[in-house]
């Protein structure tokens, strides 16, 4: 083979309905390679892994494997050239035995019959090869999720793959397992198989990755070396920053002219909720925005969702307005003066056939009637105001809110919070794919808000958005409160640093 | 003057989209007429017209609660099973002491409202399956449509009740304003549902969890309470259905009554556009869908044609019906 990588991919572009996700990504593995791809949430890691296994068609670009032009039409006809892609849900059948699973589809037959004899021993001869010992007649279901993962990897290797694409495979499991997840891909590596590794644990990335490929809005934007690169250029690379930028940008932009009152309004201590929440101490005061950064994986949204009662804490207080709460349900929270914007306005947030004003009275809708029948002149007439008052572009309260755009879809979101006049509201990633201008609109917004007394919890893969538009930013690493920095001490450096490395200590000692 | 520019783009959005989908159903409806007017002989009569209006009270009273319950994203297969329960406990309040009142004006009312709470009562049984076991809701209804007629054959041992009885009577065969009572009461159920859905808190946060369960949750929308509410509706208005069935018939079989009706409800809720995927309820269309599903039957059986070819004629006629409808929403 005169080619000696096991497969590229150049030039790929990627549209869905004039949105790009891709724009010109590539990505290389050599055989026995294996490849960290990494990247923030949208920056098209996941589509163009379903480009390279044929979920998806490319608009543009080459791929090439094992030295050949390839254009798979689906994952079957990927799988039988040899990638196998081994996601984080694992696509198995739970009912089936652990043998049946791996020969899904091929099973050894003997006279038009299934060869039970043949295909357990063959299916434990497969994972004896990854120290796993189970009994392969049992039902997948009654396996962890680790050994389901094993077997996912058996079935692959046992259909010959030359390149294993592996979705964040570590989510779900523990330390111990991601041990001997590692020293599977260790043995794929040995034997020649590519390994494409998506992870957001940094940690893991240099404890099994040869070379990280990071993108960003649809494009490569570097590909290195992982030992010549350090965590914190990496986490500034899928951020978009450079390091010296990093270094000097500091609080600058902040108008310091409002400035928080004593009342706390949010206290959590030693907050854990599992699976991703382990010790998160936050607290958000009158009138202040606290924000809430760390890496995707790292607990904010979940933390977010323990708040606000729908996710149960296991351990630590939650207190509000300075009393201990126990929220079981997003209605208590509600009750309690909570307002909380998902990160998913399509699945969380709008309700897509109904009209701007149903939408935005959503929450409130319960206080404006009387014996069950919708007061509509003042349902409209708070629509209207909150309409003017938040700048909403629109043709009429009655059209759809799906015909709106993001930006003044997501107004609209506040809008329902804000008419119900709460204490705290919590915003995950508020700006996420909204254009500049409604961005900085909402940005003004919540700062208005905060002050007349407000208090807002806002989580943000933006650094910017961090360090310019908060009082104070709270970093969470791994599940775990890691660093709080001041507005002043708030550089995007000080953040990135935290959400990298861990508490201050490691940082010094590391740099 | 400026009311007029505020309002007039507020309109626009509001009707056209409706009156889109609606367009279909209604276009289905008018062919059928003009149909029979050239084809079928005495159609413009009033007797004609009594024959179908009596016979689609029932399909539209259990269709409306069909609508509600398929516009929160479920489905209700035990309206059918239902009205026999309904129909078959009726005559034994009325007639066989049940509840231990002689014939009577009280024993009357008592066969009215009873019935009709029970299948309430069961219906309220199926959204407490959806919403607290979170059973698919074809799976959750399953269960009633099976076990319910076996509960109304066993009450009555299997056997035909035939009966007089004054109300049942007036509700069956009795008019106002030459206007039969049924379907009076067919339009008062109808009247009510389109207030409830445009107007009402309850109508609201159903459509609501029916379009974005997820969101109406984060809302602080009671979405269990609103499902169990929404099937109990659908367990009342086939309580009532039920009664209106054996009124007419002057007689309750168990076996007979209400059956084959959760397919005709459903067929009805999707000819007048209303999507089975959630989030949006049109009770004028299910009223329009359900009027022609008694057209359509009407119209075989006048012009003699077998059953086992009429079914398949009335398949064909849905799907043209939701294929038209389908295209009005798109284009």
């Amino acid at each position: 083979m005169g080619d000696a990588l096991l497969l590229s991919m150049a030039g790929i572009a990627k549209s869905f309905s004039g949105v790009r996700a891709l724009n010109d990504a590539s990505l290389t593995v050599a055989a026995g390679e294996v490849l960290a791809l990494i990247g923030q949430n949208g920056a098209g890691k996941s589509t163009l892994i379903k480009v390279l296994t044929g979920a998806l068609a490319r608009d543009r670009g080459t791929v090439r494997f094992q030295g050949q032009p390839v254009a798979f039409r689906n994952p079957q006809e990927a799988q039988a050239g040899g990638i196998a892609t081994i996601y984080q849900e694992i696509n198995l059948v739970p009912l089936r035995s652990v043998a049946e699973n791996i020969f899904l589809g091929r099973e050894p037959r003997r006279w038009g019959l299934i060869d039970w004899r043949r295909m357990n021993a063959q299916a434990a001869e497969l994972l004896a090869q990854f120290d796993v010992r189970v009994d392969v007649r049992q039902p997948l279901n009654q396996f962890n999720t680790a050994t389901q993962q094993m077997v996912a990897i058996a079935r692959a290797i046992g259909q010959q793959a030359r390149l294993v694409v592996m979705d964040e495979p570590t989510s779900s499991l523990d330390d111990r397992e991601v041990a001997v997840l590692f020293d599977v891909i260790r043995q794929l590596k040995a034997r020649g198989i590519g390994v494409i590794f998506v992870s957001h644990r940094l940690d893991e990335l240099y404890a099994v990755c040869d070379r990280v490929t990071v993108m960003r809005d649809g494009m490569t934007v570097a590909d290195q070396p992982m030992a010549s690169i350090g965590k914190l250029e990496l986490v500034a690379a899928m951020l978009g920053r450079s390091l010296e930028e990093v270094t000097r940008f500091g609080a600058t932009a902040f108008e310091e002219d409002f400035a928080p009152r004593p009342t706390r309004v949010l206290e959590v201590a030693g907050l854990k909720s599992a699976p991703r929440v382990a010790a998160v101490d936050i607290d958000v005061r009158e009138g202040e925005i606290v924000g809430l950064a760390g890496l995707l994986g790292s607990g904010r949204t979940e933390t977010a969702r323990a708040i606000f009662g729908l996710d149960r804490a296991q351990a630590g207080t939650i207190r509000v307005g300075g009393r201990e709460v126990d929220f079981r349900t997003a209605r208590d929270a509600i009750r309690a003066g909570i307002g909380f914007c998902s990160e998913d306005r399509k699945t969380e947030g709008i309700v897509p056939d109904m009209s701007v004003r149903d939408n935005l009275t959503l929450a409130l809708l319960p206080q404006l009637t009387r014996h069950g029948v919708i007061d509509q002149a003042r349902q409209r007439e708070i629509v209207e105001r909150l309409i003017k008052r938040l700048g909403i572009r629109l043709a009429s309260a009655d059209q759809k809110i799906r015909e709106l755009s993001g930006g003044n879809q997501q107004k609209v979101l506040l809008a329902r919070w804000l008419c119900m006049q709460p204490k705290l509201l919590i915003l995950d990633e508020p700006t996420r794919g909204i254009d500049v201008a409604a961005k900085a609109e909402i940005q003004g917004l919540i700062r208005e808000l905060a002050r007349d007394g407000l208090g807002v919890l806002m989580i943000s893969s933006e650094l910017e958005e961090l360090t310019e538009g908060c009082h104070r930013v709270s970093v969470l690493r791994d599940g775990r409160s890691v660093a709080a920095f001041d507005h002043a001490q708030a550089t995007e450096h000080a953040i990135m640093n935290a959400m990298a490395h861990g508490p201050a200590e490691v940082a010094h000692a590391g740099a | 003057m400026q009311e007029l520019e505020i309002s007039a783009p507020r309109r626009r959005h509001l009707t056209l989209p409706r009156g889109g989908a609606l367009g279909g159903t209604l276009l289905t409806l008018a062919a059928l007429v003009l149909f029979n007017l050239v084809a079928t002989p005495h159609f413009t009569s009033l007797q004609t017209l009594y024959v179908n209006l009596t016979q689609v009270t029932t399909i539209v009273i259990v269709a409306v609660g069909m609508t509600m319950v398929i516009a929160t994203g479920g489905i209700d297969l035990s309206v059918g099973s239902l009205m026999a329960i309904s129909g078959a406990l009726a005559p034994l309040i009325f007639a066989r002491n049940l509840l231990g009142v002689g014939p009577g004006p009280l024993a009357d009312v008592l066969a009215f409202t009873v019935p009709v709470l029970v299948a309430m009562g069961f219906g309220g049984f199926n959204g407490w399956l959806v919403a607290r076991f979170r059973i698919q809701p074809i799976v959750a209804t399953l269960v009633l449509f099976i076990a319910g007629r076996g509960i109304a054959q066993v009450m009555t041992n299997g056997n035909l009740q035939a009966f007089h009885n004054d109300a049942f009577h007036a509700l069956g065969l009795g008019r106002v304003l030459g206007v039969p009572i049924q379907v009076w009461l067919m339009a008062a159920v109808v009247g009510i549902a389109t207030w409830v859905i445009a107007r009402t808190l309850y109508g609201r946060q159903l459509l609501a969890v029916g379009g974005n369960e997820a969101a109406a949750l984060l809302a602080g929308l009671p979405v269990g309470r609103i499902k169990i509410l929404v099937y109990a509706i659908s367990g009342l208005l086939s309580g009532i259905a039920g009664l209106i069935v054996i009124a007419i018939n002057s007689s309750s079989d168990a076996n007979l009554v209400g059956l084959g009706m959760e397919l005709d409800a459903i067929a009805a809720v999707a000819v007048g556009g209303t999507a089975l995927t959630g989030g949006r309820a049109s009770i004028i269309g299910t009223l329009l869908g359900a009027l022609i599903i008694q057209l359509l039957r009407y119209t075989l059986l006048s012009h003699g044609i077998p059953d086992a070819a009429a079914l398949v004629v009335k398949a064909a006629v849905i799907l043209v019906a939701v294929y038209v409808q389908q295209i009005r929403r798109v284009s």
